[in-house]
């Protein structure tokens, strides 16, 4: 692996950190957004046959992480009037040590792990696990529903990375089929707020307020 | 032949939502479960020879095995909710129908998966339209149980993905190349890495076992069983989990093919004996019946990873116990359902002397309850009974004296809501809910509790065959 991509993971990895401590939630959502344009220039440094499929996968990989869903989730923050601020049930400071734990035990543990040759020095194994990892963090110790699926997001990331070893097989591209949920997920907050504002969503009294 | 068993019911999926009116729909789904029905007893009847099979999509002895049961269950189901549906008139069902053709779609999709990518789009897709059949009732309530139950399935259905993704890896290490299919992973077993075969399975059990509900990832089943309609419980408890286990034991062949057979093992014992104390704690003074079947049914998916964990002869019995746990949930939630629109409530306080306002549903309820605590002459007793056995001739006193325990306490605690429920004199009721007992609500109710009655009683030679099929084919007897 060529050392440009163990650099971009370990600005994932340090993006993590940063999407875990933050208190502002519309800086959380773009942290995840750079993210995913971080993470669909990675395959490039995995193949480099430049084949329909890489250049594909890099601009489904960048629209869909770091362009669509971003702005889905920013418009609902935006349309749905949700304070900004992050809310969690865990501080700050025990969630980023719990953090930077897991990290040091997913290096441990992947370094159990047998590699094919060529990854032996990258990051790629305890990158996507410790990537997972935060994201867990961030769904469970977070009480706001668009935190948790920002989380969701994170946690999507991880699995991606982990998704790169296996180029050739092909599996990648399934990992789109967990964006879907999110775009469930987003609906589901629109929803909750329709509901609370009109107390039911029959579409019949939502249906008044058509001109 | 097989592919039809996909396609009819996408297609009825596709002429539900067509279709005009909201009368016709639940005859289209009925219809097409009918068909389905037929169609699997066609394919599982002629269909028998091949093991071994390298295309994507075919029935191995375990699909011929829960094919059948998750066919027979929508079909009750699908009967049911003809009459549910004629009730619940002011809600539009289009996308209710929809998702119900679309659920069973999927679960057949996991049953003749052959690849563990099929296994896992298959499951990923009950997921969405588990999540549509949830949300039926549109109100608050439902919405926060959609929510929960999206949320930690979509979790499990990620780990899930990611033990899928360290399979393939492990196959690329120990055979050159990541595939996932399952024949070339049973050939290749002994040479996948074990480090990798083990944290897949790990990954593959939390994941796959978030959907069957097992503890301590079950916390989604309580408030998705309590909010959704009786009809979608019964799906739930008795079909997706059946598909989701279904899915655990192909991996669970590739670990035991891979030598790591005893590492699985220890973990689904201790699987099965957490979520069965667990769902034990709180069936005991449960004052919401509905969440009470929520709680049995993690106590069975307990006892049916317990039965594989302990293995040899428990394999067999944890089968024979899909059969008899798809059926038993059926009685019990569609009687539940019927209670509940009785009453309009699902609380203890709200009910009692549910005997005497439907007396078949709440006999049916009492029945259901005797069959899936595993009382004679009920299918279950013998297949909790061949757990406990397995146990002991393994020399596994120390589970099984804890299974038997948890059984019993199981059985009073659940005992005690079940009949605060039936007996006593039913509450006044000035508004009057206007629901009683009628045939197309309990007949479906009976063919589910004449089916867990018939395999108490004497199990058919040709369901016996296909049990012991897939006990050897998971390497148990």
């Amino acid at each position: 692996m060529p050392p440009i991509a163990d650099s971009i993971l370990i600005v994932l990895l340090l993006m993590n950190f940063f999407i875990l401590g933050t208190a502002n939630l519309r800086a959380a959502i773009r942290a995840v957004a750079a993210q995913g344009l971080l993470l669909s220039v990675l395959p490039l440094f995995v193949e480099s046959h430049p084949t329909f499929r890489l250049v594909a996968l890099v601009v489904t990989t960048a629209a869909i992480k770091g362009v669509v869903i971003p702005a889905l989730l920013l418009k609902a923050l935006r349309d749905v009037h949700i304070r900004h601020e992050v809310e969690p049930y865990l501080g700050f400071v025990p969630s980023l040590f719990l953090c930077a734990t897991g990290t040091a035990l997913a290096l441990l543990f992947a370094d159990h792990l047998p590699l094919a040759p060529a990854e032996r020095a990258s990051l790629f194994v305890p990158a996507s696990l410790a990537t997972l990892l935060a994201g867990f963090l961030v769904l469970t110790t977070r009480r706001k529903a668009i935190s948790q699926v920002t989380g969701y997001l994170v946690l999507e990331n991880g699995i991606y990375v982990f998704g790169l070893l296996l180029y050739q097989a092909m599996v990648v591209e399934v990992g789109v089929l967990l964006d879907l949920l999110v775009g469930i997920f987003v609906m589901g907050i629109v929803l909750n707020h329709i509901q609370r504002e009109f107390s039911s969503v029959d579409t019949e009294r939502l249906s008044r307020l058509r001109e | 032949m097989t592919l039809l068993l996909i396609v009819v019911p996408l297609l009825g999926a596709l002429a539900a939502f067509l279709a005009p009116s909201d009368r016709v729909r639940p005859w289209v789904v009925a219809f097409v479960a009918a068909l389905h029905t037929a169609l699997t007893l066609v394919v599982v009847g002629t269909n028998r020879s091949d093991v071994f099979h390298s295309s994507w999509l075919s029935l191995d002895a375990l699909g011929r095995l829960a094919l059948p049961v998750m066919s027979i269950l929508f079909l009750i189901c699908a009967a049911y909710s003809v009459g549910y549906l004629h009730v619940r008139a002011n809600r539009p069902n289009r996308v209710f129908c929809t998702a119900l053709l679309g659920f069973l779609a999927m679960t057949t999709l996991v049953a003749l998966a052959q690849h563990l990518t099929i296994v896992w789009m298959g499951m990923e897709a009950t997921t969405l339209t588990t999540a549509v059949l949830l949300y039926f009732n549109q109100n608050r309530r439902s919405l926060e149980a959609t929510w929960k139950y999206l949320m930690i399935c979509s979790v499990g259905i990620a780990l899930a993905l990611l033990g899928t993704l360290f399979l393939a890896y492990g196959a690329l290490l120990g055979l050159g190349e990541p595939t996932l299919l399952f024949s070339d992973l049973i050939r290749g077993a002994a040479r996948l890495p074990a480090p990798w075969v083990r944290t897949a399975f790990v990954f593959l059990l939390v994941g796959y076992g978030t959907k069957m509900g097992l503890a301590p990832m079950h916390t989604w089943k309580p408030d998705a069983y309590g909010e959704a309609p009786g009809v979608v419980g019964a799906l739930l408890a008795g079909g997706l989990t059946t598909a989701a286990f279904l899915a655990l034991l192909r991996v669970y062949r590739i670990v035991d093919a891979a030598g790591q057979g005893r590492f699985a093992r220890d973990l689904l014992v201790l699987f099965g004996i957490v979520s069965m104390a667990t769902a034990a704690t709180f069936m005991v003074a449960q004052r919401d019946f509905k969440r009470l079947l929520a709680y049995s049914s993690v106590e069975h998916m307990g006892i049916l990873v317990l039965g594989i964990g302990i293995g040899g002869a428990g394999i067999f019995a944890a089968l024979l116990h899909v059969i008899n746990n798809a059926f038993g949930k059926a009685v019990l939630f569609l009687a539940a359902g019927n209670i509940h629109r009785a009453f309009k409530s699902k609380r203890l306080e709200d009910v009692t002397g549910a005997l005497r306002r439907v007396p078949l549903s709440a006999a049916l309820f009492v029945a259901g309850f005797f069959a899936i605590t595993g009382s004679p002459p009920f299918g279950p007793f013998v297949s909790e009974l061949s757990v406990l056995l397995a146990a002991i001739g393994r020399h596994r006193y120390v589970i099984g004296a804890l299974y038997l325990f948890l059984l019993a306490v199981v059985f009073i605690g659940m005992g005690s809501t079940v009949f605060a429920v039936v007996q006593g004199n039913p509450p006044e009721d000035p508004a009057g809910t206007g629901f009683r007992d009628s045939a197309s609500k309990t007949v479906p109710i009976f063919a589910a509790l004449g089916l867990v009655l018939l395999m108490g009683i004497w199990i058919p030679a040709p369901v016996s065959a296909l049990l012991h099929d897939a006990a050897r084919f998971l390497g148990g007897s």
